[in-house]
């Protein structure tokens, strides 16, 4: 420690002891207010009309995963007269990325499990990309290591100290190591466990899941109240179930359905030649490495910072008005199809051919901030892992940009913290999170990580936070399964629909496989 | 008040509430010397659980007989109570400095551990009975205990936060040890202001007080040089040479005419004996490519195995990639340095490129037909990653299809798995690999790995001068007795590290 560290360290210190970061301003912002304009569709804008009028065979609504993968797939079938309208800068969705000059880092999703055979659209995607480099003689696919997350991979701060892993093992008694083991085995039967129409109970994309009456009952109940049921009630374990939930879902174990709770633990099979089952895949900058791969097959058809106003469903097609909010200006889009890869919310709103839902699908809001610091500061026990979590914390920890690298030295850094808010009704989250200034997030992240990291405040040189008031859809009890969610699938010819809100959880292989699939859709739609 | 003069009636409110606030100081510099102790001893000795127990322990039973020899002081209590200050201030105040210092020369470090904790702990034990005694009289008696016991507790509290938040990972132990003598002594003086008219003969404990306020100071201001004394005294032979760069510490020691590197504290060559370990590296590969034109070097910033590279005729160029430029600086530049490696790093047919190999490999380049990677031990990730099988991979697409490669791959008696692991990977990249091994002395039996693309058909051919390898030296070194012979392992992936893994066991188990 040199002596200006000492002496920001013991300036800092203190004031951090009670609760505040003293006077000193730490650089940086609140960056991604698109949300402000999309909520010009709430009512009472008056949007010009369109100046003028562009056409297009196909036009995708929403640059996320789904509306990049629908783009991809037209482009591998030669389709190519179509247009991305997205209305944030950048495309990508939850699975945009940052960067700066020490490192490139996520801004949400940040990696994907390797996917199991039912996940062949994404397998045959990994393949493409050069994820996958070729098979064994056992037919299981070889990973690029460079991707595969290096080791370690994950430490858990509890006890005072980091210990290698997620799950809270030192210091359990008997009747708690009881209740893991078992937790673990009915896990384990559930991933084996098959319905009654012979497909798996649990798989992903979930939609390839059993129909099985009596497994798609857990749906109706509370992931508490299922576990409360086996008899699962210990804190560590009911923790470590909770952490995974806000993690996968953006809720907790009091607010997600026991089928989605299950799926997050039964639902993954994957094989690999040269990675143990639980491993992922990541990248500096995240799923933003993926989301950048697959726009690369829209270049020159991506329209950004594009506002989508309405969808009218015309005989001659479809009418898509949309407002360049750099300009101010509107423009029509005549198409033959359109593909809506947007949140159901807004979806509501702008599409007119779309009746109300009989509820409104619940989206979980979410923190994540980037802090760029001098160097991870030591903290006892284990060394820096991808993924960093403290034990019983309100936030989901911090995953560090820099693991992959390959750069032999300690260095500067950029972790990024995940927190989903969750334990209180969303709609009254999103109210109390925007007119949050920029020091209260960045105090309640210094108090989130206080305990392994007293003196992070030293060590920072800019936090960037960023408020995703709609982050993901949680499967609250009876929506995976229920009305709700089997409404949102019906397509509207010529109108076809993408998301991952429609599969209930927010994950990529879901996005993926349902934005090529829409896609598939309009072609066989258009011929 | 039995050996005492009455104390004047207008000072009796004020001072036994400023010895009470004395008894929260007293109670957190008691903890913390302990504190201070058990993690200096769970760093230095390792196994945190029995040191932190054995240091409580040992520290509890000497306050035990603190408090019972306390019976046995009688005269003047105040005066009495001031020097324990000054001697805890003292001893606690220089306690980590001390153990510093003495872990690199005492025979047993234990001895003078648990020697100063006793010290400290049966001094502490002291305070409270005799301050009890003093302050006897001034309250209602279950006022006193309820007091005294209640502040003692409290600053017990206040010592067991600030240690881990503030003092260790700001000041660090030995400054937060001189710091807290500080407020040791700073109770002392405290006590002479306030009770001076109880006093008989303060002349004395002034001059103790500012002696070894003084002296604490001065401890506090060079805490960071104790370090690295302590550092040095952790070499067996004087220290000649030491920098810290960013990527490791070098240090250099001299005995006489044996010569030794360390980096980050492990021995990379003794000048001894080096030469087995060098001539072992480098031979057995290359005296069988007779058209080997062009040899890389990844790590060996020594100038050490480019040495005896630079033996053949048929070796056009070497090329020398080492992370640290201060190393490749000193070996190329330092007169001692350079005559043990021959001036090789100045060699017209060496090239020297200060780069991590990793990324450097990631450039193409014209093939190399022999490859020596002599990086250090795998002992932490960041070196782990050299070890695996997407370096070897890498490496590979720079090599031409008749090149060899050669590996520093520990030593296969004490970390048999790590061995074999790097077998196991070298073999899942395809390569046909030869491992091999040489007594080192000051290493002990060590490993390599030779792994050929497709194996040579030549006999070895060795050039003059070498002083360990020969020909029937070589048809030895192949063979592996029982207890070094192959064992099944995992392969060393990037996402699995399990080299280091097998490693850091290995090793651990060997030097306990």
């Amino acid at each position: 420690m040199n002596r200006r560290r000492f002496l920001q360290a013991t300036a800092t210190t203190p004031a951090l002891l009670l609760g505040s970061c003293g006077a000193q301003k730490i650089p940086g912002g609140i960056v991604g207010g698109a949300h402000r304009i999309g909520h010009q569709l709430r009512g009472g804008t008056t949007f010009p009309s369109p100046s003028r009028t562009v056409k297009a065979d196909v036009l995708i609504l929403g640059g996320g995963i789904a509306g990049l993968a629908a783009a991809h797939q037209l482009s591998k079938k030669q389709i190519t007269d179509f247009l991305l309208l997205d209305l944030e800068a950048q495309t990508g969705g939850n699975s945009l990325g940052g960067s700066n000059a020490i490192s490139a880092y996520p801004w949400g999703a940040h990696y994907v499990p390797l996917p199991g055979p039912d996940c062949h659209e994404v397998r045959e995607l990994f393949e493409e990309f050069g994820l996958i480099t070729g098979h064994d003689a056992a037919g299981r696919p070889v990973y690029d290591e460079f991707t595969l997350c290096a080791d370690p991979h994950e430490r858990l701060f509890i006890h005072g100290q980091w210990e290698e892993g997620i799950a809270p093992i030192a210091g359990l008694t008997i009747d708690e190591q009881r209740q893991f083991r078992e937790f673990h085995e009915e896990m384990h039967r559930m991933s084996e466990l098959r319905g009654n129409d012979g497909k798996p109970a649990f798989t992903l994309p979930v939609d390839r899941s059993t129909r099985d009456p009596a497994i798609l009952a857990l749906d109706h109940l509370r992931m508490s109240e299922w576990m409360k049921s086996k008899n699962w009630t210990c804190a560590p374990l009911r923790w470590q179930v909770d952490y995974s939930c806000r993690d996968d879902f953006g809720g907790s174990i009091d607010e997600i359905s026991a089928w989605a709770g299950i799926h997050y633990f039964a639902s993954r099979r994957p094989d690999a030649a040269n990675a143990d089952h639980d491993t992922v895949l990541t990248w500096p900058e995240g799923n933003a490495w993926l989301a950048n791969r697959l726009a690369q097959s829209a270049t020159g058809r991506i329209r950004t910072e594009t506002l989508v106003t309405r969808v009218t469903t015309e005989s001659s097609g479809v009418q898509v008005d949309a407002l360049d909010t750099r300009t101010g200006e509107s423009t029509r889009y005549n198409c033959r199809a359109v593909v809506c890869a947007m949140p159901r919310f807004i979806l509501q709103r702008i599409v007119s051919s779309l009746q109300p839902l009989q509820e409104a699908p619940v989206y979980s809001p979410w923190v994540v901030a980037n802090l760029t610091l001098d160097e991870l500061p030591p903290s006892p026990g284990e060394l820096p892992a991808w993924d960093s979590v403290v034990y019983g914390g309100r936030s989901l920890g911090y995953v560090n940009a820099t693991h992959q690298s390959l750069h032999p030295a300690p260095r500067e850094t950029v972790i990024t913290h995940y927190e989903a808010l969750c334990d209180s009704p969303p709609a009254q989250l999103r109210e109390w999170m925007l007119p949050q200034t920029h020091d209260q997030w960045c105090r309640r992240i210094f108090n989130a990580l206080a305990a392994p990291h007293p003196d992070l405040a030293a060590h920072v040189q800019n936090i960037d936070v960023w408020l995703w008031g709609h982050g993901m859809i949680r499967p609250t009890p009876g929506f995976m399964w229920g009305p709700t969610r089997a409404a949102m699938q019906a397509h509207q010819p010529p109108v076809f629909f993408a998301h991952s809100d429609m599969s209930g959880i927010s994950l990529f292989e879901e996005a993926f496989t349902r934005g090529a699939h829409a896609a598939d859709g309009v072609i066989r739609f258009l011929s | 008040m039995p050996d005492d003069s009455p104390a004047p009636q207008r000072h009796a409110r004020a001072r036994p509430w400023l010895l009470l606030l004395s008894v929260f100081a007293i109670a957190t510099c008691g903890l913390v010397y302990e504190l201070i102790a058990g993690t200096l001893a769970s760093y230095l000795l390792g196994d945190s659980v029995t040191q932190f127990s054995t240091i409580i322990g040992v520290y509890l039973f000497a306050m035990g007989v603190g408090s019972w020899l306390s019976r046995f002081i009688n005269g003047n209590l105040i005066a009495f109570f001031i020097r324990v200050e000054f001697l805890i201030a003292l001893i606690g105040g220089c306690s980590a400095a001390v153990l510093f210092l003495v872990f690199g020369w005492a025979v047993s470090f234990r001895i003078p551990l648990y020697g100063i904790v006793f010290v400290i702990g049966t001094l502490v034990g002291m305070e409270i009975p005799i301050l009890l005694r003093i302050l006897e009289g001034r309250f209602a008696f279950k006022d006193l205990v309820s007091n005294v016991f209640s502040f003692d507790y409290v600053g017990a509290l206040l010592a067991s936060l600030l240690f881990p938040l503030v003092l260790v990972p700001h000041l660090g132990l030995v400054r937060s040890a001189f710091l807290f003598g500080l407020i040791n002594a700073g109770v002392g003086i405290l006590a002479l202001v306030v009770l001076k008219d109880e006093l008989k003969n303060a002349r004395g404990l002034w001059f103790t007080g500012c002696a070894t306020t003084a002296f604490l100071i001065l401890g506090m201001a060079q805490g960071d040089a104790v370090t690295r004394w302590g550092e040095y005294a952790a070499f067996s032979d004087p220290v000649i040479y030491s920098k810290s760069t960013p990527y490791q510490r070098i240090v250099i020691t001299r005995n006489r005419d044996d010569l030794r590197l360390y980096l980050n504290s492990n021995l990379q060559f003794s000048s001894r004996d080096e030469y087995r370990y060098h001539e072992a590296l480098v031979h057995p590969g290359l005296s069988r490519l007779r058209d080997a034109r062009r040899v890389l070097i990844l790590g060996g910033g020594d100038g050490l195995a480019a040495r005896e590279a630079l033996r053949y005729p048929h070796v056009e160029s070497i090329t020398l990639v080492d992370l640290d430029p201060e190393m490749t600086r000193l070996f190329s530049d330092q007169e001692m340095l350079r005559t043990q490696n021959g001036g090789a790093l100045t060699s017209p047919r060496v090239q020297v490129e200060n780069a991590d190999a990793f990324t450097w490999l990631a450039t193409p380049r014209e093939p190399f037909d022999f490859v020596i990677i002599d990086f250090p031990d795998p002992s932490n990730f960041s070196l782990g990653k050299l070890y695996s099988t997407s370096f070897y991979q890498r490496l590979a697409r720079t090599m031409s299809p008749s090149a060899a490669l050669v590996v520093q791959s520990t030593s296969p008696y004490v970390a048999r798995k790590s061995f074999w692991c790097v077998d196991a990977t070298l073999r899942s990249c395809g390569f046909e690999t030869r491992p091999y091994h040489a007594l080192v002395p000051s290493f002990g039996e060590w490993g390599f790995i030779l792994a050929f693309k497709q194996t040579p058909a030549t006999k070895p051919e060795l050039p003059d001068g070498l002083r360990f390898v020969n020909a029937e030296v070589i048809d030895q070194m192949f063979r592996f007795p029982p207890d070094m012979a192959r064992v099944e392992t995992d392969i060393n992936r990037l996402n699995n590290q399990a080299l280091v893994r097998y490693f850091d066991e290995e090793w651990a188990e060997y030097l306990h």
